[in-house]
């Protein structure tokens, strides 16, 4: 089952035969859904403990020609950087497909439309060719479009609909135009990565023309992760989706257009990425800053949560803008952390409105002693959220403001403040307003998650979370190498005029941490 | 004689709509609905036998005016697919006429063979002649439902200005024959490098092209298009927006590339500007739309317009992106309209509101009207997203010789976000649109299943294993000189 082919189809040809069964097996839709993703998931866990950390090129490969005519092919493999998110993506997945309990009405289209979504994320995490990578990456925009707008809530869901399906086309698009340019400069007829790549190490782009590509490829894949300015989609998107569409695309989807800059445009434009590193670097800052400060005045929880989840996004940016192995590295630790984190919140976010009807702070409190089980998971995920050691956030934050100090050290200090202050206010309290203080009268029958089977979303997720927040090595172990090799072109082309300029002085006020000797290579 | 086996397939269709005219002389009214199927059989071995044919080498006709090449053969292909599904919507539509089924089809068919013609013609006349057949079978066609006053309107309008078109194009004819003495394509453009600067010729070809995109829908000659749309029949809008649309394509190639290829490449910035417009015009006056054949209309504008990007690279890539896209645009419009007139079948709307609740009352269709839609709007993995990927990835390679073509790729992905926002207007109202009251569930007959099927993959196939269909295309593409 550690095959690539068969985690990704899983789901899709369980999507394939539910459309195809007819309309009254009601019961069978949900065990399927369970069943694919139940197998997605044990094939990833297999294929992140079977992975060979720091070995050369990609394992569990899978080729086979398909567009010959255009130099599209379907390759999927994984390696270091791709094996941590393809296991959170199948985990996220199934919780996704755990939670959907609350799901009644229409069963048959809601899991037909969950699992084409669950295969494309995967999909897109492990595709080598850039083509297949576009395609499994938009198979689930009409998935959350449908979704947001049947299953969704709140009055201007219509709204939150166009909005995020919009936004996302056009991010994609550019982020198309990007890669058809990388195509067509590189000349070498293929979309295929690695051999994209090894074409352009030998002959690297002309600066400006790397320069417009890594713009493209920053502001395509910036909108799809919600850059700031280019985020407003997400909050409402979000408030407005079903839990399960919330989870999977806070959680996952989201982390395609980070993993897409990681994996195609440091490595193949870095000259192009030495360019744009500043106004990322800022434009980082305004994640953290100004939507950490939006997240403070929302008093609907999964505004909160989602302006949250923009601000986090910062984080990740930033060591993107580090181009530094150690920076990189935090921001794919990142970027599975806040998956997990954010599919999390969502997934506590959406019991309570589903027992509750509300998720308005102002109307909720004193919830800890009607809801034990989900208070504790939710004040956890809140800590996570602020960053505190022992959930895998900490480590993937630290290491992105370690990695950006050399390079821009203004913004480390201010998003450092963000990530410190802002992020605690906004958590704590929430978590006061919603757990705390005197429990209104009308919920004090509220249930508790009861059962192995409702708590075992919760339970895995949160476990991840602390499993990697304790032992980090687990990821950047298998990160770090990996990260070496496709921030190193960058990173060259940053240290040489750093390098010459750069006075000794800023180096000795600036330790690198002890395990990341690449920084001052 | 020889000259009557070239042109086997257009004479196969015109001889099936006579044969359809002299039927209804014995057919019984009750058996009518048999003969709209004889069409749909007769033209699917028409369709079949085209695959029979050999080029090596390319055939021509009555002097050369007349030519089965690749290119040709694509567009004959695509168009007796076209009215075969065509064929299919009119049988569904038929309860709505009064009378007259039979002249229906021999009129599709008439038209058919107009548009087959034109994918040949090496010769002015040739061209004029076909298009008037085409505009003559259509004025009949729009206005079939006679005693509605919008479909009167309708034909009305299409009259005057196809007139109008038919106008500018022999004027135009014959301004490029008083220069250069010849109308014969091949001729002409040998001949033109002499006439280089004749404002004659490139005025003469300016009223072709004008009359040309009448039939393309482009700006400015587009102002008919949703009223005529709206105003018609479906199967007629249908055909009107797959067949006639791709008639004005192969005629424009034709014309632009082996009629006056001297011309076009010295055309400057005129195409692009004119896609852009065309994109620009058709996706922004899509968006407040309420009814669907309105909607289709704008859509069509704005579909001539993405067409008009891949003309304007003047490449091969950028043809061969052209005829894919034709290809995938023909399935997924055919599909909307089938799936429209299942649904409204003796209703008088077509308010896209009208679709609400189409999920829960036929699950099968409304899943068919999004991924139709969802091919227009150019989703990946499906068919339009395969053509608008060739289409922008065309522009961008042509873009280092002609820095333009730049700006028209981010004109066209711009375009191609609007667009997004008026298909999924159709998957909302089928999703969770206010579902309508007193509506029952929709059957759907045998030919119209296998029709659906037919569309759906063809939607689906095109996009994810678009090869064999490229190969044509680009092959079709290798004949013009650019």
């Amino acid at each position: 089952m550690a095959n690539l082919t068969f985690i990704v189809f899983c789901p899709l040809v369980a999507a394939l035969v539910i459309a195809l069964l007819p309309r009254t097996f009601n019961v069978l839709f949900r065990l399927l859904a369970l069943g694919a993703t139940f197998l997605s998931l044990v094939g990833a866990v297999r294929v992140f403990l079977a992975l060979e950390p720091g070995a050369a090129g990609l394992q569990f490969e899978h080729r086979v020609p398909w567009i010959a005519a255009l130099g599209i092919g379907y390759h999927v493999g994984v390696d270091g950087l791709n094996a941590g998110l393809l296991l959170m993506g199948a985990l996220v997945a199934f919780a996704a497909v755990c939670v959907s309990r609350e799901i009644t009405e229409r069963q048959q289209v809601y899991y037909v439309l969950l699992l084409l979504m669950a295969g494309g994320i995967l999909g897109a995490f492990v595709s080598f060719d850039l083509f297949l990578l576009y395609v499994f990456h938009e198979l689930a925009l009409v998935p959350t479009f449908i979704l947001i707008g049947l299953w969704g809530r709140g009055e201007d869901r219509n709204f939150a609909t166009f909005q995020i399906t919009l936004y996302l086309s056009l991010g994609a698009l550019i982020a198309l135009a990007g890669l058809i340019a990388l195509y067509v400069q590189a000349g070498a007829d293929t979309f295929n990565l690695p051999e994209l790549t090894r074409r352009l190490a030998a002959q690297p782009l002309a600066a400006s023309a790397q320069s417009v590509i890594f713009g493209l490829l920053l502001f395509g894949f910036g909108v799809l992760v919600s850059l700031w300015p280019f985020h407003t989609w997400a909050p409402t998107g979000y408030a407005a989706a079903p839990t399960a569409a919330a989870m999977l695309h806070a959680g996952v989807l989201k982390k395609f257009g980070l993993y897409g800059l990681i994996r195609v445009a440091l490595p193949l434009l870095p000259e192009g990425a030495r360019d744009w590193a500043n106004v990322l670097a800022w434009l980082a800052l305004g994640n953290i800053l100004y939507c950490g400060l939006v997240a403070m005045r929302q008093r609907d929880l999964n505004l909160l949560i989602g302006n949250s989840s923009v601000a986090h996004m910062g984080f990740a940016f930033l060591g993107i803008a580090s181009l530094s192995v150690v920076g990189v590295t935090g921001t794919v630790v990142v970027m599975i952390a806040h998956g997990l984190l954010a599919a999390l919140s969502f997934a506590v976010s959406g019991y309570l409105h589903q027992h509750l009807r509300t998720v308005n702070l102002d109307q909720l409190g004193g919830l800890l002693r009607t809801l034990p089980f989900l208070g504790g998971v939710m004040v956890m995920a809140m800590f996570a959220g602020c960053g505190l050691p022992g959930f895998a956030n900490f480590p993937g934050e630290v290491l992105t403001l370690f990695g950006a100090w050399p390079s821009h050290p203004t913004v480390v200090v201010l998003a450092a403040w963000g990530a410190l202050v802002i992020a605690a206010v906004y958590m704590l309290r929430a978590a006061r307003a919603l757990w705390h203080g005197p429990l209104p009268e009308r919920w004090r029958e509220a249930r508790d998650a009861r059962g192995a089977w409702v708590r075992l979303p919760f339970a895995l997720l949160l476990g991840a979370l602390v499993i990697f927040g304790c032992a980090p090595r687990l990821l950047t172990d298998q990160i770090r190498p990996v990260v070496a090799r496709l921030v190193k072109p960058a990173s060259k082309a940053v240290a040489a005029p750093a390098l010459a300029v750069a006075t000794p002085a800023i180096r000795s006020t600036a330790p690198p941490p002890a395990s990341q000797p690449e920084v001052t290579q | 004689m020889s000259d009557l086996v070239v042109i086997g397939l257009e004479l196969a269709v015109v001889l099936t709509g006579m044969g359809v005219l002299l039927a209804e002389l014995w057919v019984s009214p009750a058996q009518r609905r048999r003969l709209g199927q004889g069409v749909a059989l007769a033209l699917g071995l028409v369709l079949l036998a085209s695959f029979a044919i050999t080029l090596e080498p390319s055939r021509t006709a009555f002097g050369g005016m007349y030519v089965l090449d690749e290119l040709a053969l694509f567009f004959k292909r695509l168009f007796l697919l076209a009215a075969l599904l065509v064929t299919v919507i009119a049988l569904e539509f038929a309860d709505r006429f009064e009378a007259g089924h039979s002249e229906y089809h021999a009129l599709t068919l008439f038209a058919l063979a107009g548009m087959m013609f034109a994918a040949s013609a090496q010769h002015f006349a040739l061209l004029f002649v076909a298009v008037e057949l085409v505009t003559v079978a259509f004025y009949v066609l729009v206005s079939f439902t006679r005693r509605r006053v919008t479909a009167l309107e309708a034909g009305v309008k299409y009259l005057i200005l196809g007139a109008l078109a038919s106008a500018f194009l022999v004027f135009g004819i014959a301004l490029v024959y008083a220069a250069t003495g010849t109308l014969a394509f091949e001729a002409l453009a040998g001949r033109l490098e002499t006439f280089t600067g004749n404002r004659l010729v490139v005025a003469g070809l300016l009223l072709v092209g004008a009359g040309l995109g009448f039939k393309l829908a482009v700006v400015p000659f587009q102002i008919w298009v949703p009223d005529v749309y709206q105003g018609a029949p479906f199967p007629t809008t249908a055909f009107l927006s797959v067949g006639s649309k791709a008639a004005g394509v192969v005629l424009l190639l034709r014309v632009l590339f082996e009629a006056a290829p001297e011309l076009t490449a010295r055309s400057g910035p005129l195409l692009p500007l004119l896609a852009g417009l065309t994109m620009g015009y058709g996706v922004l006056g899509a968006i407040p739309q309420r009814s669907l054949r309105r909607l289709m209309g704008y859509s069509s504008i704005a579909n001539a317009g993405f067409l008009l990007v891949g003309v304007a690279t003047r490449t091969g890539e950028g043809i061969g992106a052209v005829l894919f896209y034709l290809a995938g645009y023909v399935f997924a419009v055919l599909l909307v309209f089938l799936v429209a007139t299942l649904v409204w079948r003796g209703a008088e709307t077509d308010e896209i509101p009208a679709l609400g609740g189409l999920s829960r009352r036929a699950p099968g269709l409304a899943a068919a009207l999004t991924l139709g839609a969802a091919s227009l709007a150019g989703i990946p993995p499906l068919a339009g997203f395969m053509g608008k990927f060739l289409l922008i990835r065309a522009a961008i390679q042509g873009g280092a010789e002609n820095p333009t073509l730049y700006w028209l790729a981010a004109i066209t992905l711009v375009a191609a976000v609007v667009a997004i926002y008026y298909y999924f207007g159709l998957v909302r109202a089928v999703y969770w649109g206010e579902e309508v009251t007193g509506a029952g569930s929709v059957p759907v007959s045998r030919p119209a299943r296998l029709a659906l099927v037919v569309c759906a993959g063809g939607v689906v196939g095109l996009g994810l294993f678009p090869g064999l269909v490229l190969g044509w295309a680009r092959q079709a593409a290798t004949g013009l000189s650019f």
